[in-house]
């Protein structure tokens, strides 16, 4: 029986603070909400109206909370996703040479002369222009890449198992900061890079990989770093080092040692390395959650340096779509707003799963780095969890009495308060050919989740 | 001169914005600071602004001032009451130390949910509360039929209670919901699909010392064929179930048969007395209603009896000017009676009678300030009484009117100086005015000062609206 007229009354209110006023001068806890006008008109009333939406969310929130993802195997691309010559895959939403921006073309050059399907930029820019390469996004593979995020066969993957639903997800090996393939350069110091991970890296991951008795739990890392000052998205310090830790002793057991101490050096060099790791662990964790009828949890958030595109879980591999945003931060060297392409990389799957800049207060010591302020970094992660679902138990966050990171974008709670989902990203410049030239903060367009709760109205029955 | 500024996505409720209005406005020759709806564009427009393209979640200041140094003052006070607003809804959040939530959804442990957002977006936060286990008062007013039902059938489901939608008034165990009055606790249940009815019946107790248990608002849709009394349902389930509750009453305006035949059903099967206080023509005015509880509770004292008037007789016809919807339909019910004519409303009993409320009057003629359609893009006439007052003076001003009746409802919610605000206006008429006064004397308002305001202002105040009303007929020389 409803206990309303024998339970301690206490009230919150939406609306005219006046009521509230009232309330509180009668000496009644009455919490007022920060109320504004929602967006998205019939459709999302049509959405909340859907009597499937709440169970579908939470059931959405448990199946991503109950995921997993293990380190199973490294390979190539070829082998990992059946990827043929003259086939790519990208970041983001689907996107064609002639709308691609800079880092995008950049890395596509980069990926033609890396397989030797073109002697010389000039010659890869050609074929590519007549389309002359087929381009699909990871994600259609159930893969995510960082940044431009060409894969291409001869790139070796991560390959990681979700046990929970035996979802296998895929990312390449990241190449470092600067002047790298993702970012969009394809000077011969980037292809000599690429040449050396596919000879020797990749192998020799693979054979540190296979040689282990039990698989390494990326997403038992993934929370001990959160509690370590990474976010996971920004920030892989402490991740790869403890990733490093559990390799490189099967490595050494296999490989040559000059090989070994190269790949080491790199590794270890490379805070970012693990980030490619964590990006198809969270893309396992949101997988979990797709296809569930009435749900309008975000399953993916994508960008192609163009456009950003969303899925939600209950409207399959739909994407919908805004233009991506430019982020602001701080700049490398002399470069500076000017020279910054917009947003670009599948990478925003880290906040899609709860982490990133979603997770920004467990990461105090690269919020400056993004042109932060810590209150800011812990008024952000406080933000987040207005328009998630529930929360991560799995990555708790220390400054928050291990509160778990905020996890399942609700597009109705996105609309409703108009809190855009934070990002935290690199920065690609944005002619061809110029690398990394800074890191900052970025949100979606609105228009991507005004489209979602429109595709989300049109199936509710 | 005018300047205007437009605030892109700076969001304010309707009721804090007035009040900026207010204050921005003296000395000034018009001050507007509003959200860009439709109905606020046009109001700038009339003020003789042009307005760039606008979205509604932009907040609009317009000021027309008769020079550079009021208009740059005026703007100063906007910009220090807004920042007066945002400092103490600021503080009150921090009695938590964190930011307020966004969405009801996030609030933790309430055991009432009080939208009173803008009528088109309440269903979206009203299914949030229901979601998030909480009971639902809906004060907004423009929420569609089908979407109350939606709402009530998911409460049901979840063992929840949907007050509303436009439902003004609440009392869950002493606390005041919406516009409701300070009384005392007492052992009377009351179900009310209709706000100031409930305001008038639990006053009208509390003057014969009578006190209240709950008093379960409904909405003024509850008891139509449509929604099928859902609310009032499960309002008798639990007041039948509460401790403190031994008699229960329902007020409300005429209920369709069907469905309150049905509640009747219900009620013949209760163990507690239930009394049907239903407005109408074979009804019972909410006086009546309250005498008949004072009955069967054996109290004997009527204090409404002793407020008698004798007047001598003028010419004209009747014009009613209301905040409460229930109470100007009790008044029109009772003009209807007793001079056999039609009563124009905007809210008109017969249907022929409908009369556009910004129109001059024809014959008696009553209405609702407190209409859905008279409070799109403004506050209900409890809290911003220009428009009734504008209409006032109109009416005093006008040869055909002989007699005006008003209502002057107090208590939480309601405009702390409703006698000051009315009071210079009444003191211009030479035509009798009667009003009710709807409070206690536990009312932040408080009811003697309000009534020795108005009565010195020249205004004749009764504590019965049906008193009030008979009175004012007495005036016009309509016989009883």
């Amino acid at each position: 029986m409803n206990t309303l007229l024998n339970q301690s009354f206490s009230a919150a209110t939406a609306g005219v603070s006046l009521l509230n006023d009232a309330l509180r001068l009668q000496g009644i806890p009455a919490q007022a909400v920060d109320w504004t006008p929602p967006l998205g008109g019939k459709d999302l009333h049509d959405v909340m109206a859907d009597s499937r939406r709440s169970a579908a969310n939470e059931l959405a929130l448990a199946k991503m909370l109950s995921s997993g993802a293990l380190l199973v195997d490294v390979k190539p691309a070829s082998e990992a996703l059946n990827l043929g010559r003259g086939e790519f895959l990208h970041a983001g939403p689907p996107i064609e040479w002639a709308r691609a921006s800079g880092p995008m073309r950049g890395a596509l050059i980069a990926a033609m002369l890396f397989e030797k399907m073109a002697g010389s930029a000039h010659e890869a820019e050609q074929i590519l222009e007549k389309n002359g390469v087929a381009l699909e996004p990871c994600h259609h593979r159930g893969a995510v890449g960082p940044m431009a995020g060409v894969v291409t066969p001869s790139m070796w993957m991560f390959e990681l198992l979700d046990p929970s639903t035996g979802n296998k997800s895929w990312c390449s090996l990241n190449e470092g900061l600067g002047k790298v393939l993702r970012y969009g350069a394809y000077s011969p110091e980037v292809i000599e890079r690429l040449d050396w991970m596919r000879d020797v890296l990749g192998p020799l991951l693979q054979l540190g990989v296979r040689a282990r008795e039990e698989h390494i739990d990326v997403r038992a890392i993934i929370s001990q770093m959160i509690q370590m000052g990474d976010e996971g998205h920004n920030r892989n310090r402490a991740g790869t080092l403890m990733f490093l830790r559990d390799l490189l002793p099967f490595m050494i057991e296999g490989g040559s040692s000059t090989d070994v101490a190269r790949a080491a050096r790199f590794v270890g060099g490379n805070d970012h390395f693990f980030l490619n790791l964590v990006m198809p662990a969270c893309k396992l964790q949101t997988r979990a959650a797709e296809n569930i009828p009435g749900s309008s949890i975000v399953t993916v958030m994508a960008r192609n340096g163009t456009d950003f595109g969303i899925q939600t879980s209950g409207t399959g591999d739909e994407w919908f779509i805004g233009p991506a945003q430019t982020p602001h931060g701080l700049y490398l060297g002399n470069y500076t707003a000017e020279d910054a392409n917009p947003d670009i990389g599948d990478s925003a799957i880290t906040e899609t799963a709860g982490i990133g800049g979603f997770s920004m207060a467990a990461a105090p010591a690269i919020v400056r780095f993004i042109g932060g302020s810590v209150p800011d970094a812990l008024a952000t992660t406080r933000r987040m969890y207005e328009i998630c679902e529930g929360e991560n138990p799995t990555f708790g966050i220390p400054v928050l009495e291990f509160r778990g990171a905020p996890t399942g974008i609700d597009v109705t709670r996105v609309l409703r308060t108009g809190i855009l989902p934070q990002i935290n990203t690199g920065m690609a410049g944005k002619i061809a050919g110029t690398g990394q030239v800074g890191a900052g903060l970025v949100t979606p367009p609105m228009e991507a989740f005004t489209a979602a709760i429109a595709g989300l109205a049109r199936r509710v029955i | 001169m005018k300047r205007i500024e437009i605030r892109p996505g700076f969001y304010r409720d309707s009721v804090s914005l007035m009040q900026v209005s207010q204050r921005a406005g003296v000395g000034v020759d018009g001050a507007l600071v509003a959200m860009a709806t439709p109905l606020n564009r046009e109001l700038a427009e009339q003020m003789g602004f042009t307005l760039p393209t606008t979205s509604a979640n932009d907040l609009i200041i317009a000021i027309d001032a008769p020079n550079e140094e009021s208009l740059t003052r005026a703007f100063a006070v906007v910009e220090e009451v807004l920042e007066e607003q945002l400092r103490k809804s600021r503080e009150q959040a921090s009695d938590s130390g964190v930011a307020a939530a966004r969405t009801l959804g996030r609030t933790h442990g309430a055991s009432v949910a009080l939208i009173s957002v803008p009528g088109e977006f309440a269903f979206i936060d009203a299914v949030d509360a229901l979601e998030n286990n909480m009971n639902v008062m809906i004060f907004s007013d423009n929420v569609t039929v089908e979407d109350e039902i939606l709402l009530k059938e998911m409460a049901k489901n979840r063992d929840l209670l949907v007050m509303g939608p436009d439902c003004g008034t609440a009392i869950i165990g002493g606390v005041g919901l919406g516009f409701a009055n300070v009384v005392s606790p007492g052992k009377v249940g009351i179900i009310a699909a209709s706000g100031t009815g409930a305001q008038h019946l639990t006053t009208l107790l509390d003057h014969a010392g009578v006190g209240v248990s709950h008093c379960i608002g409904l909405g003024g849709r509850d008891l139509s064929s449509a929604v099928a009394g859902r609310s009032a349902k499960q309002a008798l389930d639990l007041l039948a179930a509460d401790v403190h509750t031994e008699l229960i009453v329902f007020v409300s305006k005429p209920a369709a048969p069907e469905v309150a035949h049905a509640l009747q059903e219900i009620a013949n099967r209760m163990e507690k007395r239930v009394i049907f206080g239903l407005l109408g023509s074979t009804g019972s005015d909410i006086t009546q209603t309250a005498e008949k509880v004072l009955d069967a509770l054996g109290v004997t004292t009527r204090p409404w009896k002793e407020e008698v008037e004798t007047a001598s007789v003028v010419s004209g016809s009747l014009r009613g000017l209301f905040a409460g919807g229930t109470l100007c339909d009790e008044a029109m019910i009772i003009a209807s009676k007793r001079t056999q004519s039609p009563i124009y409303s905007n809210i008109p009993l017969q249907e022929e009678w409908l009369l556009d409320p910004f129109e001059a009057a024809a014959s008696h003629t009553f209405i609702d300030f407190g209409d859905d359609a008279m409070t799109v893009g403004r506050a209900h006439p409890m809290i911003d009484s220009k428009l009734r007052i504008e209409r006032l003076a109109k009416e005093i001003a006008d040869p055909t009117c002989g007699v005006i009746l008003l209502d002057v409802v107090l208590g939480h919610g309601a405009t702390a100086t409703p006698g000051e605000e009315l009071a210079a206006t009444i003191s211009t008429s030479t035509k009798p005015i009667y009003i009710s006064l709807i409070g206690t004397t536990l009312d932040p308002q408080n009811f003697d000062r309000q009534k020795a305001l108005l009565t010195k202002a020249g205004a004749s105040v009764f504590m019965s609206n049906a008193y009030a009303t008979h009175a004012a007929l007495d005036a016009l020389g309509v016989l009883r």
